[in-house]
C-alpha cells in the first residue's frame, strides 16, 4: 500500500514539473518531454535514477524521464560487458519493449480506427 | 516574446505583439498543476498496480516487471487514443497525461491514425514518429553522450 502512495506522490510530482515547464517557461509539450528525457538520461548516468525507481516504483518508471534513464542503463551495462561497441548495441536493450509495443499497437490502431473529430 | 525576436519586426508588428500579449488569457497555473499532479499520479498508481500483478502472479522481479508494466500502459493508451478517450483526458490534465509513457504512446497512435488518409506507407509509416520522434532522438543522443562520458571516466580512473 505504501508503494502505491509513493508512486502517486513521485509520479504526480514529475508530472507537476512537466506542467510547470509548460505553463511558466512556455515550453511546448514536445520541448517538455524532451527536457525530461534528457534530465532522466543525465540522472541515470550519475546513478541517481535507479534509486528513485527502487524508492517509488512505477512512480519513477512510468514518467517519460525513465525512458532516458533506461537508454543510459542499457548502454552502460552492455558497454561493461562488450566494451565501447556495447554503447551502440545496448542503447535500446531496456526500452525495446516500450518502443516496440507503441509502434506495433499504434500501427494496429491505424488499421482499425478512423480519425475522430 | 524576447526583445531579440522583436528586432526583426516592424513597429506595427511590435504594436500587434503588445496587444496580443495583453489579450492572451492568463493560464490557471495552480489549477493546471493540481490536475497534472493528480492525474499523473493516478496513472503511475495504475502502473504500480500492473507491476504488483506482474511481480505477484507472473514471477517477474521488481526490476524486470517494468517492461510488461510499460507495455500494458502503452497498449491501454493506444486503445484509449483509438476510441478518442485519451484526448478528453489530455485536455483536462495537460502535463499529467503528456509526461507519463502513456502520452508517448498517445502521440504515436494519434499521428498514425490521423495520417491514414494519406496512405499506409507514406501516411501512417512516415508520420507515426512525427511527434514522438524528438523524444527518441534526444533520448538516444543524450544517452549516448552520457554513456561515452561515463565510459571514458571509468577507463581513465577505474583501471
Amino acid at each position: 500500500m505504501e508503494k502505491f502512495i509513493l508512486a502517486f506522490l513521485v509520479g504526480g510530482g514529475i508530472c507537476l514539473i512537466g506542467q510547470l515547464l509548460m505553463d511558466l517557461l512556455r515550453l511546448t509539450p514536445a520541448h517538455t518531454t524532451v527536457s525530461l528525457v534528457v534530465a532522466g538520461a543525465v540522472l541515470g548516468g550519475l546513478g541517481l535514477y535507479e534509486p528513485l525507481i527502487k524508492f517509488a516504483g512505477a512512480g519513477a518508471s512510468v514518467p517519460i524521464s525513465s525512458f532516458g534513464n533506461a537508454l543510459v542503463q542499457g548502454a552502460i551495462t552492455e558497454s561493461e560487458r562488450t566494451g565501447l561497441i556495447g554503447i551502440l548495441t545496448g542503447i535500446f536493450e531496456v526500452t525495446s519493449a516500450g518502443i516496440s509495443a507503441a509502434l506495433i499497437f499504434s500501427f494496429m490502431a491505424a488499421l482499425i480506427f478512423k480519425p475522430k473529430g | 516574446m524576447s526583445s531579440k525576436k522583436n528586432k526583426y519586426l516592424s513597429p506595427e508588428q511590435q504594436k500587434y505583439q503588445l496587444i496580443a500579449q495583453a489579450r492572451e488569457p492568463q493560464r490557471p497555473v495552480l489549477l493546471n498543476s493540481i490536475r497534472a499532479f493528480v492525474v499523473g499520479g493516478l496513472i503511475c498508481v495504475l502502473g504500480q498496480f500492473f507491476q504488483f500483478i506482474y511481480t505477484t502472479y507472473f514471477n517477474f522481479t521488481e526490476v524486470s516487471a517494468s517492461n510488461p508494466t510499460v507495455s500494458s500502459l502503452v497498449i491501454l493508451a493506444v486503445l484509449m487514443t483509438g476510441l478518442g478517450l485519451y484526448d478528453h483526458l489530455a485536455q483536462y490534465a495537460g502535463g499529467g497525461t503528456i509526461v507519463p509513457v502513456t502520452g508517448f504512446a498517445n502521440t504515436m497512435a494519434s499521428s498514425a491514425i490521423e495520417h491514414r488518409s494519406e496512405g499506409f506507407v507514406l501516411g501512417v509509416g512516415g508520420n507515426m514518429f512525427k511527434i514522438a520522434g524528438p523524444v527518441i532522438t534526444y533520448g538516444v543522443f543524450s544517452a549516448f553522450v552520457v554513456a561515452i562520458i561515463r565510459f571514458i571516466i571509468l577507463e581513465l580512473g577505474g583501471m
